[in-house]
């Protein structure tokens, strides 16, 4: 025997009506929304992008960020240099292998390698994921992000936050920040 | 005269938008009636209990992220609780609060999805979806300040959080805090006495209390069969035994009841973050932790309310860096089983919205 659900209004579909109003409310007041490629919005302080930023002359090669990889991602070649130091001759990290998890930032003693505030990054081919050392180093594209890093975190310009720009009335006069 | 037909089966899924991810139900029906339901997964199998023996126990936190992952963070906590149990490691009280914070917080994200998803289910396609989404987002927001990321946290540590919150962190969860309960409003007024809603949902998919018990399902699907029953009250983990929250229970345990225990289990997460940003103390934010820890030989289930029900993690050590033995006790995989007794009867439209109500992620059936 089928179940059957029963249709039941109830004062002339005043259910719907009130969805309706929700509706209405919501279609007068301001979008909410970014159109993306030309508005963009500013990423957390902490932001763990789709980048990486290394810098060779903190980085000792002690291969810590390698070791608490859970990907196996971090590739360092050292080789031995003057006064017990190693030379760093490979420095590599595949990002299309990375999950972005952060344990080769939180983990580096010295420093040398910060995640990325970049996210636009897709590649043509698979070989333009890998990047080496050269690739890593600190430019205007590619800054680094503060995460595990509260110097560089305190620099940061606010993140935008959809909380502020889609409260409620009492938002206007400013949040008690 | 009796028109006989033949039963006829139907492949649903694995790739239906209804189905929330790669899951395939092989459906057979009379007509349109469904007389059996067979459930098959493993579509989304990636192998983490395995993959999770090879890894040290900090690298394992990154992949309970890919369980369930619209309610990761309360995946990280369910981990890192059960690794601290088994390592006997102290957390400090203000990361407690921090946990707390983002569990109730997640538990809201991840409630509002289900309760968008089930108008999405009844066939208004999206759109009314993209209320819920705005507060998701607003939520993954303050994830975001807290730890860089809007879906795979990776924020709780062993013995603590990875950071502490930023000093803008509190006033923005404050002003959700406040904002919230208008919002719930407004889903409420869409939803809740909806003439269409209430006639496809009351009386639908009803799990009694039980097949509820017997199945050990858990969470917002055993709540609304009328059973009081939440880890948070019953085994108080972490600081919950110092907040005062109500267990919202419904009375029929159909579909409705689970998206109106789902409604009011988002009040009370409020009232929860409420008192916990008012008491919240300083100090620190993460006890010193070996890099490489090595937990005594022995075993352990840790378990907590995740927005689904019942998470669980056992765990054996060998006294290695890695765990001997590894596994996830997935709360919707366990409600999931009880989904033939729910739709058998049921036409295919009902099926869609039962099985939506089961609320499942197959991050974590498949693991
Ligand atoms: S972010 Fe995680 S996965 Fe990526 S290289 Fe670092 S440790 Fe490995
Ligand atoms: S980046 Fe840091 S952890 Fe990695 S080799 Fe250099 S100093 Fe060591």
């Amino acid at each position: 025997m089928p179940k059957q659900s029963k249709l039941r209004f109830n004062k002339f579909g005043s259910g719907i009506l009130k969805g309706m109003s929700v509706t209405m409310k919501n279609l007068l007041g301001r979008a909410i929304t970014t159109s993306y490629p030309e508005h963009k919005l500013v990423v957390s302080k902490r932001f763990r992008g789709n980048d990486f930023v290394w810098y060779p002359d903190k980085c000792t090669g002690c291969a810590t960020c390698a070791k608490s990889c859970p990907q196996g991602n971090v590739k360092v070649v050292t080789k031995r240099g003057e006064e017990n130091a190693y030379d760093v001759e490979t420095f590599e990290i595949d990002t299309g292998r990375c999950t972005f998890c952060g344990l080769c930032v939180e983990s580096c003693p010295y420093d040398a390698l910060c995640l990325g505030r970049e996210y636009e990054l897709a590649q043509y081919r698979r070989g333009g994921l890998v990047l080496s050392k050269k690739d890593l180093l600190e430019s205007e594209a590619r800054q680094p992000s503060g995460y595990f890093r509260p110097k560089i975190e305190k620099k940061l310009p606010k993140q935008t936050l959809l909380l502020e720009r889609a409260g409620r009335k009492k938002s206007k006069n400013g949040s008690s920040a | 005269m009796e028109v006989r037909t033949e039963p006829f089966v139907l492949n649903l899924g694995p790739h239906h938008p209804s189905t929330h991810g790669v899951f395939r139900m092989r459906v057979t029906f009379d007509g349109e009636v469904v007389t059996d339901v067979e459930p098959m997964f493993g579509y989304l199998h990636r192998g983490i209990e395995k993959l999770a023996e090879g890894r040290t126990y900090t690298q394992i936190i990154p992949l309970t992220d890919r369980l369930d992952y619209l309610a990761a963070m309360s995946n990280n906590w369910g981990y890192v609780m059960a690794v601290e149990k088994l390592a006997g490691v102290p957390v400090p009280e203000r990361a407690e609060y921090l946990r707390v914070i983002c569990g109730e917080l997640m538990r809201i994200a991840s409630h509002a999805l289900a309760t968008g998803f089930l108008i999405n289910e009844l066939g208004a396609f999206f759109t009314p979806l993209m209320y819920m989404y705005r507060e998701r987002e607003k939520i993954l927001d303050l994830f975001d300040m807290l730890c860089g990321q809007r879906l795979t946290y990776n924020y709780m540590r062993i013995g603590g959080v990875s950071h502490d919150a930023p000093p803008e962190f509190f006033p923005a969860v404050k002003q959700f805090v406040r904002e919230m309960p208008s919002y719930i409003d407004e889903y409420e007024g869409l939803i809740t006495t909806n003439e269409i809603v209430l006639s496809r949902t009351k009386g639908v998919g009803v799990l009694p209390r039980n097949l509820a018990i017997n199945a050990s399902a858990s969470g917002p699907f055993l709540r609304a069969s009328g059973v009081q029953w939440d880890l948070r009250r019953k085994d108080p983990y972490s600081i919950y035994d110092r907040f005062k929250f109500d267990i919202p229970t419904g009375q029929n345990g159909d579909v409705y009841d689970r998206y109106w225990v789902r409604i009011n289990e988002m009040r009370q997460s409020v009232r929860i973050l409420e008192q916990a940003l008012a008491d919240i103390p300083k100090g620190d934010h993460r006890s010193r932790v070996p890099h490489l820890l090595r937990p005594p030989v022995g075993e352990v289930y840790g378990h907590i309310e995740a927005p689904r029900g019942e998470l669980g993690y056992y765990l054996v050590s060998d006294n290695s860096i890695a765990p001997y033995r590894f596994h996830v006790r997935p709360a919707t995989m366990i409600n999931l089983t009880t989904l033939r007794e729910l739709a058998v009867g049921w036409k295919l439209a009902d099926l869609i919205v039962i099985f939506g109500s089961i609320d499942v992620v197959l991050g974590e059936i498949d693991r």
